[in-house]
């Protein structure tokens, strides 16, 4: 096991991690604002990945593609926000679960409708195609490191956003008192369908930037809907900073142990179960993680904080 | 003097910089009404809370009955004998008022893990749970749901249920809050022979209760107690006078 | 006694319904529509299981199909290893005889609730949603990456399991059979939600408050009913995994969980029957639907959508009216 696969692997995780906090954020800002629960948010996700596949694959460009996947989840987001969801803020938890459920279900059959149940392929476009080289040798992939730079700019463009506008402004105040904010003369209701619709853009695109690293194909958004849930709810639900940092735990975690489990396992067991072993186990660590958190602290990490 | 069933000592609570309860020293004794009054925001609630588990402490201690309280959650102090109604009803809605009592009685009986006797049909419960809806005139209003009830009714069902726990002390926060003056009137009667039977730490905004009722009253000023005393006493308090009353009082 | 309340009428009609189509179909030797009906059955038990929790205790647990799945498991691997003539851990024997696979798949599914419910049930809402519906992801992904029991492919009971003086591989008895459980299973709920504990339960889905404030700690109640919900859930699982004759990591999927919680609000939560109405109109729509289009979780979305939009209370609700406690 040499430094530069370490390295390797950690990268990974981080990438895993900024592609989770893409969909966390939306996911966090949508409860912290309109405390609405949106199983629907993997579908955005999905809606992103097949946008820009299908946009790609007609125009040639990944680029025009992943401006589509922003548009089309935007709008996707949007809408749905305008026709349904508003109806449901003042619902409990359970109405909220059971009718995003049905919009996953409408979502899902929907686009195997448009696009048929083949997935759907996305080449990484020519200009972050590539590897550069790793401090100990070893290279790393160019795309999986620009996917990281993205979401690094996003977590601090985000970050201006709530502290530093206007409408960063409102977010705050829509949080911590409804009332208020309405009675600030601002347009809760609009407000409400642009902070949905930016976290729909989010969701998309992570679904464009993912859809080059595996196929896109229905079913893919509720997966990661899941592991952002993890990362939600190990953060705090409500804070951007939690959605962050959960995200990144999250990310880590699940790639290091995948890595490194099976290894030491090894360590104990024979070789042929060791894998085995080695793998199940991995495949829960996230979990016990978010358990063991949520033990110590139930509200997750930052909670109750922007 | 009769002896302390409920006692604080040096009891403080921070929210952030704010001092919301600043070594505030207090008894309850048998057979007292003793009313907690202060301007809003003096931190009656916050203390309430303390109090009845809800909020922890930061420093001092609450003994009830001889016996220290820190670290018992609200169900256990409910069990020990405190009594306690709601600044702002907290009742089932779902359940009718007969059945609101009757969780009471089933609380004060023991156990509630009797999984198969339907409740409907035992007497041990509904027979305790009509007396106390007959002791607050609610007995007409049994079979309604609690989120029918009229605000008043609401407030005497909570008083229904802090009576069938058959507590050693009652904590009452508000219980005069939203009534009318003929409510306040019938309540203020009742609560003052109830305090024969377990005494009273009374939090109420209605001077005249207050004044009607008391035994002694406490006045709390930014998290403080800066007086306690008989009504007359306070009445005659020059720094109560200047602090809350106002010198016209 | 009052004049029959509709909901009692509509129930009485739903019971009927249950035990007639079957009998008349077997007159027939139209044994599919018995296959459909036991689905409804099973599914009606499990959600029955779940809205212990959910209806009574208003837990929204967005985890059940794991303890749909592990009931399911349980079934499966007894009776593989019986098959086999293989031991189990600690050289327990196995068995293919229904109630002890039954016992079973309830004390083991009462085990891992404990644990998943005392963890959980230091949240309260939307976090209990997401941890219930993360510790299912968790038993899901264990089942998938574990090859000795099919992993991702599931594991094929050979022949159904045994059940004294049965004959369990015809249709019709084993229909009866899981008949007779959920009639048990309905009158447990029945005798929970007028007992003490039930009155506490509820109490607790109203107003955790003044649960506390009468003595009464919220934590313990629920967790019980958590508990309970999760027993009554496996053992709908092993009499799944009977009928297919085949169990899956589907069983463990949140397509599951999601389902389960769907046929409770379609029917009616907290409601007895509830379960039952909202599995047959599942099963039925699915089964109406599916001969139609392929798409037809596409309408499935739409209904769901439309009843949770517009038809609070679900089918029953419609039906009898607003519920009430007496």
């Amino acid at each position: 096991m040499t430094a530069a696969l370490i390295i390797e692997q950690l990268l990974n995780g981080l990438q895993l991690g900024v592609m989770l906090f893409l969909i966390a954020a939306g996911l966090t800002l949508i409860f912290g604002v309109m405390g609405f629960i949106n199983l629907a948010h993997g579908s955005l996700y999905m809606i992103g990945a097949f946008a820009c596949a299908a946009i790609a694959a007609a125009t040639g460009s990944f680029w025009i593609g992943l401006a589509a996947s922003l548009v089309a989840a935007a709008a996707a987001g949007a809408l749905m926000e305008v026709a349904i969801v508003r109806r449901l803020y003042e619902r409990d938890h359970l109405d909220q679960v059971l009718a995003t459920f049905a919009l996953i279900l409408i979502l899902s059959e929907g686009t195997r409708w448009l696009f048929g149940s083949f997935p759907l392929y996305l080449d990484i476009p020519p200009l972050l195609q590539g590897a550069v080289p790793l401090p100990g040798g070893g290279q790393y992939q160019l795309y999986r490191l620009a996917i990281i730079g993205v979401g690094i700019l996003v977590a601090i463009g985000l970050y201006l956003l709530i502290s530093r506008t206007r409408l960063g402004m409102r977010i705050r105040a829509g949080e911590t008192d409804r009332e208020m904010i309405a009675a600030l003369g601002v347009d809760i209701r609009t407000l409400y369908t642009v902070v949905f619709a930016l976290g729909a853009a989010l969701a998309g695109l992570a679904g464009a930037m993912v859809g080059a690293l595996q196929s896109v194909q229905v079913g893919m958004g509720e997966p990661a809907l899941i592991l952002a849930f993890v990362v939600i709810v190990i953060g705090g639900i409500g804070s951007i900073k939690g959605a962050l940092v959960g995200a990144i735990l999250v990310g880590v975690v699940d790639t290091m142990g995948r890595f490194l489990l099976p290894k030491l396992v090894a360590l104990a067991l024979p070789a042929s179960q060791a894998t085995m072993v080695g793998a199940a186990l991995a495949s829960m660590l996230i979990y016990v993680v978010m358990a063991l958190i949520l033990a110590f602290r139930p509200r997750g990490l930052f909670a109750g904080q922007g | 003097m009769a002896e302390a069933i409920l006692q604080l000592t040096d009891l403080r609570k921070n929210f952030g910089a704010l001092k919301a309860t600043d070594g505030v020293s207090l008894d309850l004794r048998a057979g007292e009404i003793h009313a907690l009054i202060g301007p809003n925001g003096a931190g009656k609630s916050t203390l309430i809370h303390q109090i009845s588990g809800s909020l922890t402490p930061d420093g001092g201690s609450i003994r009830f009955l001889g016996q220290d309280m820190a670290g018992l959650d609200m169900a256990v102090r409910a069990r020990r004998g405190l009594g306690r109604s709601f600044q702002i009803s907290s009742l089932a809605p779902e359940f009718t008022a007969l059945r609101n009592v009757m969780l009471a009685v089933q609380a004060r009986q023991g156990s509630s893990f009797r999984f198969f006797r339907s409740v409907g049909s035992d007497k041990s419960l509904t027979d305790p749970a009509m007396a106390m809806l007959a002791r607050v005139g609610l007995e007409n209003r049994a079979s309604v749901p609690a989120a029918e009830l009229s605000h008043g009714e609401r407030r005497q069902l909570e008083v229904a249920i802090a009576l069938a726990l058959g507590p050693k002390a009652f904590l009452l926060d508000e219980p005069m809050a939203g009534l009318g003056p003929d409510g306040s009137k019938k309540l203020t009667g009742f609560l003052d022979a109830l305090r024969h039977e377990a005494p009273i730490l009374l939090v109420e905004h209605d001077m005249d209760a207050v004044f009607a009722l008391a035994d002694r009253i406490s006045v709390l000023v930014y998290g403080r107690v800066i007086a306690t005393g008989t009504v007359d006493e306070i009445r005659a308090n020059p720094e109560v006078r200047r602090a809350y009353l106002g010198d016209t009082a | 006694m009052a004049a029959l309340s509709r909901e009692t009428i509509a129930n009485g009609v739903l019971a009927l319904l249950l035990l007639v189509v079957p009998l008349l179909a077997a007159a027939s030797g139209e044994t599919f529509y018995i296959t459909l009906a036991t689905r409804i059955v099973i599914l009606a038990l499990a959600a029955l299981g779940l809205n212990i929790a959910l209806g009574l205790g208003g837990l929204v647990s967005f985890g059940h199909a794991a303890f749909f799945g592990l009931g399911g498991y349980v079934a499966g691997i007894l009776a593989t290893h019986a098959f086999n003539g293989e031991a189990l851990l600690f050289g327990l024997p196995a068995t293919t005889s229904m109630p002890v696979i039954w016992l079973v798949a309830v004390l083991l599914c009462g085990l891992v609730a404990l644990p998943i419910g005392a963890i959980s049930l230091r949240t309260s809402g939307v976090y209990f949603i997401m941890i219930t519906l993360a510790f299912a992801q968790m038993i899901y992904y264990f089942a998938v990456s574990w090859p000795d029991y099919g992993g991702e492919d599931g594991l094929s009971l050979y022949v159904r399991n045994t059940f004294p003086g049965v004959n369990t591989a015809q249709p019709l008895p084993y229909f009866l059979i899981c008949l007779a459980v959920l009639a048990a299973a309905a009158c447990l709920f029945w005798l929970l939600r007028g007992s003490r504990f039930g009155a506490a339960l509820e109490a607790a889905r109203q107003n955790t408050t003044r649960l506390s404030a009468v003595g009464i700690a919220p934590f313990r109640i629920k967790l019980v009913a958590f508990v309970i919900s999760a027993m009554v859930t496996g053992l709908a699982g092993a009499l799944f995994a009977d009928l297919n004759r085949f169990v899956s990591p589907s069983m463990l999927s949140w397509q599951m969980s999601g389902e389960l919680i769907v046929l409770i609000i379609l029917g009616g939560k907290g409601r007895l029957f509830g379960p039952i109405a909202g599995a047959m109109v599942y099963v039925l729509f699915e089964y109406a639907l599916g001969g139609i289009t392929e798409r037809w979780q596409f309408f499935l979305g739409l209904v769901l959508l439309g009843v949770v939009l517009f038809a609070r209370g679900g089918l029953l609700g419609l039906v009898a009216g607003r519920a009430r406690h007496g």
